[in-house]
Parts: C-alpha cells; sequence; structure tokens
C-alpha cells in the first residue's frame, strides 16, 4: 500500500487510494478506459475477495472476467498486456488484479456493437473514461448502449496513474537505461541530485533487480504485440542492441536499471501517444501542460504506413530495428567529411533527416527497414529535443517518457536515454516507466473510485 | 558545351541567370546540402551623364555629355548542388580571360559541401579555394542584408492588410535569433557582428521536406512539392484535435482544427488512397510547425524577442511563413517576432563574399540593393486559392533574383533626426492604403510613355535608341502589374519606391539622364534671370524680404518635369518665374507656418548653419533656392547645399550644382564670398531619387552637418517634404516647402492644385534615451 510507503511529501495527497471510503465506493465491475486518437486502454480490476459477495455481483463478475481473459471481448486487434498485470493489489479494501488492456479507437464502432449485443448494460450502468475520446464517443455510448461516460480530465488521469503505479510496483515501475562499457558518472550525479533516501538508492541500482515481478510474465501468444524487443526486455538484463553498431547513439550495451521514484518533483512527462503532450509537475496537484507537438507515435505509424506499406506499429518497429538509418538521413559527416568541430557536432549525428532521399538513386537503395528506422529515428529525436528545451525552460532535470509509442520500442528509449543526457551533458535523466501508455486509463479508474458513483 | 541536364532552376537562358559573368572578378560559393548559391561581383560599365565646365563654349553655362562608367554590381545564381560540375564549367568558358585569369585568385567557399567539392572547385578553374566557416558566413551575411536592403525583412501575417510588414532598418539588430533552414536547421543567437553561438538545432528542415516529400509522391523538385502543398487539404492526412475529442479541448485550450497528430490519419489500413497533393501539405505543415516551434522554444531560453529565418526552405511561400509565423505566435502569445528575409537563400554567399572582399579591400563600402534587378515576393492571393494550375505562377518571378550595386561612397543615417530607429520616410503605404496606391500605379504607368519619349530625344542620334527605351517601358510595365496583383512584392510599396524603380529601370537600359538638355537649358534661362531678381529682392526691406524668398522659393518649386499637370505648363515653352508666382495659392497658405518662421529669422542668435535639399533645375534652384541660401549667408548662418548624387526627372545633380553654384559666385559678390570662406558648401546627397530616405545619407554630408552643428534643415519639394518626410521628426528646426502640383494628391491634403505647404517645426525634445550624436 502507498501508505506504508516511505514518502517525503504528504501522505494526505489525494493521490493515494488510502483516502477512499469504502463505504462510497461504486459497485462492480471498476473499468477505467483512456480513448486515445490511436489506441483505446483499459484497465480492469478483477477483485480476487468476491466470496460471501452477492451472487449478482459474482456472475457479473465471471461474465467480465470470461471476455477479458478469453481475449475475445476487443475482437482481433484487442490486446491484454499479460506482462504487465498486477496482482495482489488491494483497491478500496478489495483485493484483487489489475489488468491491462488495448484495443485501436477505430474499432470502438466494434466495441460498442460488441456491449450491446452482449448486454453490457446490464452489468455496469457507467463507464468511466478519459482522453478524446471520452468527448468524441459519449453520445455513442449513451445511445447504442445505454452506458453512460464519466469523464475525467486527460491530464489528471495521466499524472494520477503515474502516482498510483508507481506507489504499487515501486521496486521495479521506473527505471533508466545505462550503457555498459561506459562511466555511469553522469547519470548517478543526475540520480542523487534528486532527494532520494541514499540507502534504497544503492539498492535499486543493481540492474538485476528489474522486472523482479512480472519478469516472468511472458507475452501473450497470439499478440501481434508479441516481438522479440519485447520479450527482449524481459530477457537478460545487458540485451545487446541489434544495431547497435551504426546507431547514432554509439555503442554499448544498454540495460535497464530501476530507479527510485517516490520523490520525484519536480519532473517533466512526456506521453507520446498519437501526438504528444508535456506536463511538468511540481506536486501531485502541481503539474500543467507546457508544450507539446503533433509529430508523436501517430506520425512515426502514419508515415511508416506510407512509406514501407506496413500495417501495425509492431510491424513497423520490427522493421525499424533492422534498418540503417544512415543510408537515409544525411549525417554531420556527409557534409563536412567528420565532425563540425567549431560548433562541437559530431560527424555521426544527423544533419538532415531523410536528407539523401532527394537523390533518385538513394531512394532506389533504400530498403523499408532503413525507412522505417529513419522515420523512428526522426521522431525520436525530434520529441527529446523538444522535450529538452521544456526541461530547461522547466529548470527541471527528470524527464519521464511514457506513453505507447515506446511500446516493444526500445530503439527510442535508448535514442532518447542517449540524447537526454548527450545534449544536456548529464544533467538530464530520461526516465522510463513499465506500463507505459496506461496510466492515464489507471488513473480514470482512480478518479471513478475517489468520486464514488452515483447510483 | 552540352548542358542538357540542368535543373530547373538554371535552364532559362544562361546569360540570364549568371549576368554579366563575362566581366566577374570575384567569386564566392556557399555550397549547401542541396543547393548551391554562387555570388560574383562584377565590373558593370553603364552610361552615366557627365557634365564638365567648358568656358569658351558657345554660350552654355556649362556642357553635358555621357561618358561610360565603370560600376560593380554583385550577382547572387543558386542551382541544385548536383549540378556544380557543369556549372563550374559554364563559369570557367564564359569568363573573359578564362583559366589564366582566375589562377592566382583565392575563392571563398562556405556550405557543408566546402569540404566535399574543393578540390572539385581548385581542378576546374584552378583557384585557391578559402573554406570560411558556415555559420560565420550566414550571420555576416544577416546583418549586411539587414543593414544595406531597407525592406530585408518582414513580418508575413496572412489576410492581414497588407499581408507583409517591412521592418525598414532596424538600427538595433541585436540580439536575434537565426534560424537557419538548409537540408538540416541550425539556431544561432546573435548578440553583435562578431559575437554569436550556436545554440541549436534540428535534422527535421528542408532537405527532410524534399526527400520525405519525394518519397511520398515521386514528385521531384523542391519546387514541384511546394506546388502540390498549395493544392492539398492536410485534414483528411493529419489527425486533428476536432477527430479525437469530437471539437476543441476547452480545457487545455486546443482549438478543434488543431493538428494533434500529423499524419496520424495515415495509420488507417482500410487500403485508403492519399491524395499527394494532402500528403505533401501535411508535410510541410508539420515541419514548418516543428521549426517554429523549436525556434521559439530556443528563442524563450535565452530571452530573444526576434527570430529571423535564413536558408532555403521558405523561399516566400505564403503557406510555410504562416505555419512558422503562426506556431511562433501561437507559443509565443505574440511576444516573439517571426522575421522573414527576402533573400534568405543567400545569407552565406553574402558572407563569404564579403569575407573574401574584406581581405583585398580594407575599404567599407555600402551597397544598394539594384531595383530593377530584384524579383519579387509571392502573391498571398494565390497561394489562398486550392486550385493547383495558377500555383505555378507565383514561383515564375524567381523569388530570389538578388543584385546588389556598390555605392561610390558610403552611407549613413542622417544625423539630425530625432531617432532613427523609429523614422521611416515615407508618408503614404501603398500596401495599405487601396486608394492610393490604385491612383498611383496608374499614374505612373500613365507617364511611361512621355518617358519613353524622353529618352528616345535624350540620345535621338544612338542606333537601337528605341529599342532600349521599349525594353525599359517593358521592364517598369510588369513590375508596376506585378505590384498590383501583390503591392508587397518588392518590399514597402511608396511613391517613392515607384519613383525609385523607373529611374533605376531607365538607368538598367543606359538612360541615365534623359532630362540633361532640358535642365541645362532651364538651368540657362534661370540664370539669366538671376540679376533682376536679386535687384528686385535687395531693394525689399523688412518682412516683406522675407515673405518675397519664400514666394520665390515656391515659385521656383512649381518647375517640375515630374507632375504631369505642370509639365504640360511648361511644354508651351511659354511659363514664366512670374506666372508660376500667380499660379501659387494665396495665403493663408494650407500649411502656413510662414509668420512663425519669418519671426525666428529676425531673432538672434541666428542659425547657425542650415542644411538645404534642393529639389529641381531652373528656376527652382537658381530663382528660389539660390536668393534663399544668400539671404541665410547674409543673417549669418552657415549654408550646406544637398544635391543629388545620381540624376533623376529634372532634379538638380550634385555635379551640376557644383557649376550652377560657381556661375551665380560670378554673378553675386556675396555668394563668391561665402564660397571662398567655406559659409556656403555645395555636398552630394547620397542619393539618386526625388524623394529622400534619410537612413542613407552620404558620409561626408553627416560629418559635415555634425562638424558644422546643423541647427536647420530645409526639405524642399513634394518628393522630399511631401512624399517623404512630412512626418519626419528633427533634432533640429525644419522647414519643410512644397507647392502641390498633383491635384489628386492636394485633394486629398484638404487644398487644391498649387496648394502651398510652408511647414515650420521646432526641433524636437530629445530625450535622453534616443539622443543623437
Amino acid at each position: 500500500m502507498a501508505a506504508n510507503e516511505p514518502m517525503c511529501e504528504s501522505t494526505t495527497s489525494n493521490n493515494s487510494d488510502s483516502d477512499v471510503d469504502s463505504e462510497s465506493l461504486p459497485s462492480m465491475p471498476w473499468f477505467g478506459m483512456d480513448i486515445g486518437g490511436t489506441l483505446t486502454k483499459l484497465v480492469y480490476f478483477e477483485p480476487m475477495d468476491v466470496e460471501g459477495e452477492g451472487n449478482e455481483e459474482k456472475e457479473t463478475l465471471r461474465i467480465i472476467r470470461k471476455y477479458l481473459t478469453g481475449n475475445v471481448a476487443y475482437g482481433k486487434t484487442g490486446i491484454r498486456d499479460v506482462h504487465l498485470e498486477m496482482p495482489d493489489q488491494v483497491i478500496g479494501g478489495r483485493q484483487g488484479a489489475l489488468h491491462f488492456i488495448r484495443f485501436p479507437t477505430h474499432e470502438m464502432q466494434a466495441f460498442i456493437d460488441l456491449a450491446k449485443v452482449k448486454n453490457f448494460s446490464s452489468l455496469a450502468s457507467a463507464i468511466c473514461a478519459t482522453g478524446g475520446g471520452a468527448f468524441k464517443f459519449e453520445k455513442d455510448f449513451q445511445e447504442q448502449v445505454n452506458l453512460q461516460l464519466h469523464k475525467y480530465d486527460e491530464l489528471d488521469c495521466l499524472i494520477r496513474g503515474i502516482h498510483f503505479i508507481d506507489r504499487h510496483n515501486h521496486s521495479c515501475e521506473c527505471y533508466y537505461w545505462a550503457r555498459a562499457g561506459t562511466t555511469d558518472s553522469h547519470l548517478q550525479n543526475g540520480h542523487s541530485a534528486s532527494a532520494q533516501p541514499s540507502a534504497t538508492h544503492s539498492d535499486l541500482n543493481s540492474p538485476n533487480h528489474s522486472r523482479a515481478v512480472n519478469g516472468e510474465a511472458t507475452s501473450q501468444s497470439g499478440s501481434s504485440g508479441a516481438t522479440s524487443s519485447q520479450s527482449e526486455s524481459n530477457g537478460p538484463q545487458h540485451s545487446q542492441d541489434k544495431n547497435a553498431g551504426s546507431d547514432t547513439f554509439g555503442d554499448g550495451d544498454w540495460y535497464k536499471v530501476p530507479f527510485d521514484f517516490r520523490d520525484p518533483y519536480p519532473y517533466l512527462v512526456v506521453n507520446i501517444g498519437s501526438g504528444v503532450s508535456i506536463l511538468a509537475v511540481h506536486s501531485p496537484t502541481n503539474y500543467k501542460r507546457v508544450s507539446g507537438t503533433s509529430l508523436g507515435g501517430g506520425t512515426f505509424l502514419g508515415l511508416c504506413c506510407l512509406l514501407t506499406g506496413c500495417q501495425t506499429f509492431e510491424e513497423a518497429v520490427e522493421l525499424a530495428s533492422t534498418g540503417d538509418n544512415h543510408k537515409v538521413d544525411r549525417l554531420v559527416q556527409d557534409i563536412y567529411g567528420g565532425d563540425y568541430g567549431r560548433f562541437n557536432l559530431k560527424g555521426d549525428l544527423v544533419a538532415s533527416s531523410f536528407g539523401h532521399m532527394m537523390s533518385q538513386q538513394r531512394r532506389e537503395e533504400a530498403t523499408r527497414e532503413d525507412l522505417a528506422k529513419a522515420t523512428l529515428v526522426t521522431i525520436t529525436n525530434n520529441i527529446g529535443s523538444i522535450a529538452r528545451m521544456c526541461a530547461a525552460t522547466e529548470k527541471i532535470e527528470r524527464v519521464v517518457f511514457v506513453g505507447n509509442f515506446l511500446r516493444v520500442n526500445t530503439i527510442s528509449m535508448k535514442l532518447l536515454a542517449y540524447a537526454m543526457d548527450y545534449w544536456s551533458q548529464g544533467v538530464l535523466k530520461a526516465l522510463f516507466l513499465e506500463h507505459e501508455g496506461y496510466f492515464g486509463a489507471m488513473g480514470c479508474l482512480i478518479e471513478y473510485l475517489k468520486l464514488g458513483h452515483p447510483s | 558545351m552540352a548542358h542538357t541536364n540542368y535543373a530547373r532552376s538554371i535552364e532559362l537562358p544562361k546569360e540570364q541567370i549568371f549576368r554579366n559573368l563575362q566581366n566577374a572578378k570575384r567569386f564566392a560559393i556557399d555550397i549547401g546540402g542541396s543547393l548551391a548559391k554562387v555570388a560574383y561581383s562584377s565590373d558593370w560599365q553603364r552610361r552615366a551623364p557627365l557634365v564638365y565646365d567648358e568656358p569658351d563654349s558657345d554660350g552654355s553655362i556649362y556642357n553635358v555629355a555621357e561618358k561610360e562608367e565603370t560600376m560593380v554590381r554583385l550577382h547572387f545564381v543558386k542551382f541544385e548542388t548536383k549540378y556544380i560540375g557543369s556549372c563550374l564549367d559554364f563559369i570557367l568558358t564564359n569568363l573573359i580571360d578564362s583559366k589564366e585569369f582566375m589562377r592566382d585568385k583565392i575563392i571563398k567557399v562556405t556550405g557543408g559541401g566546402a569540404y566535399k567539392y574543393k578540390e572539385l572547385i581548385t581542378s576546374k578553374l584552378g583557384v585557391q579555394v578559402d573554406k570560411e566557416d558556415e555559420i560565420e558566413c550566414l550571420i555576416c551575411g544577416c546583418n549586411f542584408l539587414l543593414k544595406n536592403i531597407p525592406d530585408e525583412a518582414f513580418v508575413y501575417q496572412r489576410h492581414g492588410n497588407p499581408d507583409y510588414t517591412f521592418q525598414g532598418v532596424d538600427q538595433d539588430v541585436f540580439p536575434y535569433l537565426l534560424v537557419n533552414i538548409g537540408s538540416g536547421v541550425s539556431l544561432v543567437k546573435v548578440e553583435s557582428d562578431t559575437k554569436f553561438e550556436r545554440i541549436g538545432g534540428t535534422s527535421t528542415g528542408g532537405g527532410t521536406f524534399w526527400g520525405l516529400g519525394c518519397l511520398l509522391t515521386q514528385a521531384k523538385s523542391f519546387d514541384d512539392l511546394l506546388v502540390l502543398a498549395e493544392a492539398g487539404d492536410h485534414r483528411s492526412v493529419d489527425m486533428l484535435v476536432r477527430d479525437i475529442y469530437g471539437g476543441a479541448y476547452n480545457n487545455m485550450g486546443l482549438a478543434a482544427d488543431i493538428i494533434a497528430s500529423s499524419f496520424g490519419k495515415a495509420t488507417r489500413i482500410d487500403g485508403e488512397n492519399f491524395q499527394k497533393e494532402d500528403l505533401v501539405r501535411s508535410l510541410l505543415l508539420c515541419i514548418s510547425n516543428d521549426i517554429g516551434q523549436i525556434a521559439y522554444l530556443q528563442a524563450r531560453l535565452h530571452g530573444l524577442t526576434k527570430i529571423y529565418f535564413g536558408g532555403y526552405f521558405i523561399r516566400g511561400h505564403p503557406l510555410t511563413m504562416h505555419t512558422i509565423g503562426f506556431a511562433i505566435n501561437y507559443w509565443s502569445k505574440g511576444e516573439i517576432k517571426a522575421l522573414f528575409l527576402r533573400h534568405e537563400g543567400y545569407l552565406g554567399a553574402v558572407g563569404a563574399f564579403l569575407k573574401g572582399n574584406e581581405e583585398q579591400d580594407a575599404e567599407k563600402y555600402s551597397w544598394g540593393e539594384n531595383l530593377a534587378g530584384s524579383s519579387g515576393l509571392a502573391s498571398p492571393k494565390s497561394s489562398y486559392a486550392h486550385e493547383g494550375q495558377i500555383q505555378h505562377s507565383i514561383f515564375d518571378h524567381g523569388f530570389d533574383m538578388l543584385e546588389l550595386d556598390r555605392l561610390e561612397r558610403p552611407v549613413l543615417a542622417c544625423p539630425l533626426l530625432l531617432d532613427p530607429s523609429s523614422y521611416f520616410p515615407d508618408t503614404v503605404d501603398l500596401m495599405h492604403d487601396v486608394d492610393a496606391r490604385t491612383y498611383w500605379l496608374k499614374c505612373f504607368a500613365d507617364s511611361v510613355d512621355k518617358n519613353v519619349q524622353l529618352a528616345i530625344k535624350s540620345q535621338a542620334e544612338e542606333p537601337g535608341v528605341e529599342e532600349r527605351a521599349n525594353k525599359y517601358k517593358e521592364k517598369y510595365l510588369c513590375k508596376l502589374r506585378t505590384l498590383s496583383v501583390n503591392p508587397c512584392a518588392y518590399g514597402s510599396l511608396t511613391v517613392r519606391s515607384l519613383l525609385d524603380t523607373g529611374s533605376q529601370c531607365l538607368a538598367e537600359f543606359n538612360f541615365p539622364d534623359s532630362y540633361s538638355q532640358q535642365k541645362q537649358q532651364e538651368n540657362e534661362v534661370a540664370l539669366r534671370q538671376l540679376p533682376d531678381h536679386l535687384k528686385f529682392l535687395d531693394a525689399l526691406c523688412g518682412d516683406t524680404v522675407n515673405l518675397a524668398l519664400a514666394k520665390g522659393l515656391l515659385a521656383g518649386n512649381v518647375f517640375d518635369w515630374g507632375a504631369r499637370e505642370v509639365r504640360e505648363l511648361l511644354e508651351t515653352g511659354q511659363f514664366s518665374f512670374l506666372d508660376a508666382q500667380k499660379k501659387l495659392q494665396d495665403r493663408p497658405w494650407l500649411y502656413d507656418d510662414f509668420d512663425a518662421w519669418s519671426s525666428r529669422l529676425g531673432k538672434d542668435p541666428p542659425y547657425r548653419c542650415a542644411v538645404i535639399f534642393c529639389d529641381n533645375s531652373g528656376a527652382d534652384i537658381i530663382l528660389g533656392i539660390m536668393p534663399f541660401a544668400r539671404h541665410l549667408l547674409s543673417i549669418g548662418t552657415q549654408v550646406i547645399l544637398c544635391a543629388n548624387s545620381r540624376p533623376t526627372l529634372n532634379d538638380v545633380t550634385y555635379s551640376e550644382l557644383v557649376i550652377l553654384v560657381k556661375r551665380v559666385a560670378e554673378l553675386c559678390p556675396r555668394i563668391s564670398d561665402a564660397l571662398a570662406s567655406d559659409r556656403l558648401v555645395v555636398m552630394e546627397s547620397g542619393q539618386g531619387s526625388p524623394c529622400l530616405d534619410l537612413r542613407f545619407v552620404d558620409q561626408d554630408l553627416v560629418k559635415a552637418m555634425q562638424t558644422r552643428k546643423a541647427d536647420l534643415i530645409v526639405l524642399e519639394g513634394m518628393g522630399r517634404a511631401v512624399h517623404t518626410n512630412l512626418h519626419a521628426a528633427f533634432a533640429c528646426d525644419a522647414l519643410k516647402v512644397a507647392v502641390l502640383k498633383n491635384r489628386w494628391l492636394a485633394n486629398r491634403l484638404g487644398g487644391e492644385m498649387f496648394s502651398v505647404m510652408f511647414k515650420f517645426e521646432k526641433a524636437c525634445k530629445v530625450s535622453v534615451s534616443s539622443n543623437v550624436t
């Protein structure tokens, strides 16, 4: 429980579920839904302490469980991220497991149809939702399924969700990428600059500590999300980047290191969904959106679909993982023959993304993989660069990257880790969270429980 | 030589692209990732008027002729970097002295390609290649253009009236952020000519647009992509806030049509075929937005409020400028200004050229834009439209033509101005004032035939004179037509710019001074009348002298061949100085500060030094100005008579005035004494315009104003006191005198034809901060 954790911040803040009055809790089922531009994310709390409850609730939960674990309710393209499941959670006095599910937002109509056919409204009278779709689909839910959508602010949910999951998964939720063979001193400096208790600090720096809980979870078979990159993050900690030799962020083995996120303030959240929102968070209740960009995950996937004919995000990332962006991008050394010494620009930096592609011959030589990689590097670097400037403007050193763009996407994470460190001379630290894209949905569930249910 | 595969940008006749190449003296090349820019200076032979003093000639007060004059002109050419080899060949074969000429020369080369193409240049041209730092050249070029071209920088506001707002000459240009958008993007904070720092960059630049654009559409050239973008609708490709929220996201202040995810809709796998126009438009918006946002973030981080955009990405393209400007305005809530440059592509080439120039020639020169050779900016009107067909026209003028003429002498801001940084010469902004624009464009178009006649007459003996005159006509009318479509095409549109463009077009076709004989003849007539007029004035006493002098000044100013209605009077040959006096409006004049002026003249101490900017030849200078100056001299005021350095209309030129004053001195001992004792000096203004732009005044004149502590400025004539400087504030007393000889303008000012403007303004209070030294 979060309340038991050592915290520098006041524990009375309302980001914890400890102040949820179990008397006012809404009836089961408990869902949180985040309907984004591309993906809809669902968090479901499955109670395990149902003995002694009324039969009606039990039956409802049984049906829901059947749909969730049976992986049919969300169609062919829906996926439950089994490896992210959080068992043995106590929420609102109830014990149970948190499930994390996603499906493409363009399948929303299919979801609504199914809800109608299966008569979901008999199971629940309201669904709590955040994200743009909460507004966009409100009427559809109301009219077609007779389900009321409780709408919650997207950013409130995001922050609540980050805090909740981190509290409940603190030993392994937050991590950063470090590189073997290089001195990690700048990362350590960045780390110790935060007010961390030193005892946990050294403890958490053991690389093998990462993913202790979820490490044994395997990717769901049959899911298109199960890629080698995903299992890689569950495998050996010193994972070899497939393409390390030709990456702009240099050679070396990268590995994940847990980061104690219990006293994170202030920090920047860079939420990379279809687009990107950047928030400065100064306390559990004091945060604001400071910037954003339309070049996000949607741009990566959209361009990849157009350039390579790929169909899914996983496919796009997979293509990128074997591609070489140097065939597509023009590097500083392509222009200057080496470093641009006077202004400290290294030769292997990308000077012009897609800069080689104005040449017919180069276009013919570039493979789908190369194009996918270049797209990924372009989008990632651009986000990193905007995040860096926002961090400098806000005078914040910790930058937390979340959102489904990072799912199965170790290339981008490492690029971001490298870029934040390199361009800030070690001042900035890129942090990542295991539940990448689910914080909005999680926060939405928390908000829902906190506010209680009208019926 | 075979150059069959040139890019479109140099497919035009080569003599038009590499203008005057055979006389090239010095080269500099800026080789970018995709485009190469060549700057070269050439000796440019052209005719100039010659006024000389030959006393034994047949009774003429002086002689006029034309001479060949060599001037230095700076040319700029761009082409795709991949054609650099054939362009170097072309340069080589067209240089008069070929390879031998280049042998011991040094060429300055900058840009990324300086490294890559060094050997090629050395081997082709046989020159020594000196690499110059790219960013240093950019900054050097940017500062130079901002200083020398008054309308270089502008703010673009879509649907504004006008869409373009030119910035004039920014006296406090530093600090600023320069965002150079080449293949990639560099952001440089510039604090002075020598202090600058690269504070950031992004790889998402012009190369990304071009490269990705080619991949997405199979289009080949950058300009083709821009044309496609014009015709597209990005909403089918981009995911807007509306697509996610169903409307606006009010909590965050995000409007429904803001792009939430660029290309976000292209992820749909339902086999949708996207229009290439839509894809390119989405791409252009995406990259422009991104650059705008990154520029804003850096500007804010470094506390900069002005961002200039250079490189070769924007190309005056209204959609791009709108997007970048919108992003910066949106993020900064209007506190940071996005400024675009008319010659954004040539910053590096200008800088590299100047670096070479500095090493060869320590003298600091001033340069002026050749208005006859400049190309226009795109018309915002055509780019609003969504039909692809008409879009081609916006590039036809070649956005990037630039020629700079080296001025013989340096020019500086007039020290008598109250505040040079807020001074703007022109009275009416024709970009904004539609009525005035319509009137003046027609007025100038109507006068073209007359100018052609005069030009032919001035060189009647010459073979081919008519053809040249017609070329002038064609060129000038073409410019006027462009202006009627896009009034902002060539920088600020004013009566001054129209007059100057006309004069420079004439000079371009070797008609340097159509009025030279006319002026000579009128000067002779006026000079014959001067003794009697002086006698008449000397017989007057008391206040009547001042009034008679003022009326003389005004009557003289009636003799203006530039004014159509007056021209008709003058053409009769019967119009006398006395007739002119009768034409004048009776007192009280339209602007009548005569009493204040007269009373000031009666007081002690007299002015130390009066600076008089003269207008027309003939009666104006001889019967109006000379007696007026003579009187000032007699009460103890020194006089600086300023005349144009270069001819225009029938305005008296410096070389004519020197001789005229000598002739007057022969008739008048007071003038003779004043000349001998240096209390009367004749100086050149540094200008060649019927108007007066006090930001660019001859350096020696500026010095004289300072050392003689000038405390009175006299501006005479419509061009100098009405079309320009009507609202100019001076740190000393100012007398603005003119007769309104244009009925339309007179009516506009609330007067009639021949209404009189006699404005006497006391020195404006000088605040400490804007004190002029």
